[in-house]
């Protein structure tokens, strides 16, 4: 009985072709996070790939999240750093403030985790109000500008805590008149040292899978559809009653609080914490952008996999020094032509894993048959 | 009372009287027709019927409510469902999801449900399912379900955008040019679709159409429109036959 009802889900699971990608895509991050741990067992990864495992992590995420904003909902957006941004920082906050009062990481990460998403989706709610009214290029520019926006006032952000309280100041650190005994919390430029150090590489494999879970189940419902009916057709959506600004503003917050969620396992990797243009600037949005475009627009595994080979093999090829943007570059025309050049997309369709394994089979199954004779 | 009542109707881009003075009122369960020569203003008037464009003048009642100048998504809601000239179907979601799409405003479950995969996510989209695939059916789409809604064929494509149109459950149908680049095999077979839809739905039509052996062919009444005016309205075969009707598509 029991075993009927299992066949049947699997039979259903067959013709299931999305619910069988999904899976697919879990499975793939949770075979790597075990390979990685025996292998960690085993001492087999030296440190310098154990310090990546975290930030593969956080791209990921990053990757996943913003294919939600450009390929679901097919806009453009280059302010990604700046909501994750948003969500280290409140995050990073929140748990430098608690780090006394709620001493148990298990109970404090959760909620800093929660502070950091709804603050990064607050702020895509508030940014996307006015800037989605806006299209493709235009679009582009101004959710760049708001990313850098976000920044540079982190930047100039100042909060100390002392006897009398909390003081802030957006001047300097020496205008928070504090006592003696005050502590820096945020401290304009240098910004927050000191945040406890809650995230590792089982964290970060869990909010990926949660990442993954959360933008594929979207985008295989009522919504997920309202949303890619937009991307390919707005005037044809509206006529059928899809509220456009109620998606692209649900999309836009759902991606930036996912944003969000990589900034607080980012900023809870770092003894410190800053807004720096190198890891919040729109040169980050762009890379992951990169990763979102090499990896597949609208193809969510793709973007999730291009992030892990894309912001892992530089780091690889450190030993290289200066070749090693060179052989960067060169890896990511290759990727490009490899997953978007139509002859190469006709080559793979010939010689997928299932086409070869069935040509070894019958060639198998030929060979027996001569043996035979 | 008539479905649709549309008085003094009116809208100008720039100096350009687009439409003027535009009056029609159709029965429940009626084929009207909307013809005139390129440039006349009839996609002008779908615009204004389905809240594209805002009337500078002019009353639209559906059904009694006054529709006028209401955003499109609420004049769907009113119930008024429209087709496109140059098709426009979602080309990258499969012809099942294009139906569902369209279904979106009957059945529903909150974005919590979708991402937690509650029970009414499972139930809802069953329903979906079933429903969307009925009326696939009923244009003899449903072997095609799964196939990718820009892959269809031409004259499929056009059946697709009335099933879409038909999911949001509306009391009166628009299609704009549905003949549009069809051969006269084809033209009849979407004539006996349109008769179809109107009595297997109970549906009210309005068209606009080029094809004149479409139009005399089911059209019950027609309106020719020249240059944003009102030229002749009435029945089919006299509106037809009106010389001022022949002077305007033929000239003198």
């Amino acid at each position: 009985m029991k075993v009927n009802c299992l066949k049947q889900k699997f039979i259903n699971l067959k013709a299931n072709k999305p619910l069988r990608n999904d899976l697919t895509t879990y499975g793939i991050v949770i075979l790597a996070y075990v390979i990685i741990q025996i292998l960690g067992m085993a001492g087999m990864i030296n440190s310098q790939l154990k310090g990546l495992l975290v930030p593969i992590c956080v791209y990921a995420i990053l990757a996943v999240s913003l294919n939600l904003t450009v390929g679901i909902l097919g806009e453009l957006s280059l302010g990604h750093a700046g909501f994750m941004c948003v969500g280290a920082f409140t995050s990073a906050f929140f748990s430098k403030c608690m780090v006394e009062v709620i001493p148990q990481a298990f109970i404090r990460f959760p909620l800093a985790l929660l502070i950091g998403a709804a603050s990064a989706g607050l702020f895509g709610v508030l940014i996307g109000i006015p800037v989605l009214r806006l299209k493709g290029d235009y679009l582009a520019i101004v959710t760049l500008a708001f990313g850098e926006i976000i920044k540079n006032i982190i930047n100039t952000i100042n909060i100390g805590r002392d006897s009398n309280g909390l003081h802030f100041s957006m001047k300097s650190a020496m205008d928070l008149g504090m006592e003696k005994d005050g502590v820096f919390l945020i401290k304009g430029a240098m910004g927050i040292t000191g945040t406890p150090g809650d995230s590792n590489f089982t964290v970060g494999a869990v909010l990926l899978l949660i990442t993954l879970f959360v933008v594929l189940n979207i985008v295989r419902s009522r919504d997920g559809r309202a949303i890619m009916a937009i991307r390919d057709n707005v005037i044809a959506a509206e006529s059928v009653g899809i509220n456009i600004t109620k998606y692209k503003l649900l999309t836009f917050a759902i991606s930036a609080a996912l944003a969000g969620v990589a900034g607080v396992l980012y900023a809870h990797n770092l003894g410190s914490l800053t807004a720096t243009p190198k890891t919040f600037g729109y040169n980050m949005s762009i890379m992951i952008l990169v990763y979102v475009v090499l990896g597949g627009i609208g193809n969510i595994r793709g973007s999730m996999i291009a992030a892990i080979i894309l912001y892992v093999l530089p780091e690889m090829l450190r030993g290289l020094q200066t070749y090693r943007m060179l052989i960067y570059a060169v890896v990511l025309i290759v990727m490009m032509i490899y997953n978007w050049a139509p002859k190469s997309i006709a080559w793979r369709e010939t010689h997928s894993i299932k086409d070869l394994l069935a040509k070894a089979k019958g060639a198998i199954a030929s060979k027996s048959k001569k043996g035979g004779n | 009372m008539a479905l649709l009542e549309v008085n003094n109707l009116g809208i100008s881009f720039g100096g350009l009287r687009a439409v003027d003075d535009f009056s029609i009122s159709i029965e429940k369960g009626q084929l009207y027709g909307l013809i005139g020569p390129n440039g006349a203003g009839k996609t002008t008037v779908f615009n204004l019927l389905t809240g594209v464009y805002k009337p500078n003048l002019g009353i639209i009642k559906l059904d009694g409510a006054d529709i006028t100048g209401k955003k499109t998504i609420d004049v769907n809601r009113a119930g008024i469902a429209r087709t496109f000239q140059n098709i426009r179907l979602f080309g990258k979601l499969s012809v099942v999801d294009n139906v569902k799409v369209g279904l979106h405003n009957q059945m529903g479950y909150s974005v919590l449900a979708s991402i937690l995969r509650l029970p009414s996510f499972k139930k809802v989209e069953a329903q979906l399912q079933e429903k969307a695939l009925e009326i696939l059916k009923v244009f003899d789409l449903d072997k095609e379900a799964d196939v990718l809604a820009s892959n269809l064929p031409y004259g499929k494509q056009r059946k697709l955008e009335i099933c879409r149109a038909l999911a949001t459950n509306p009391k009166l149908l628009l299609l704009d040019e549905p003949a549009a680049g069809m051969n006269p095999m084809e033209t009849l077979e979407l004539m006996e679709t349109i008769r179809f839809v109107r009595d297997h739905f109970d549906m009210t039509i309005l068209l606009i159409e080029h094809d004149m052996k479409l139009v005399s062919g089911i059209c019950e009444e027609l309106t020719v429109l020249n240059f944003g005016r009102i030229l002749c309205q009435g029945k089919t075969s006299d509106v037809l036959n009106n010389p001022e009707v022949i002077k305007a598509y033929l000239g003198e």
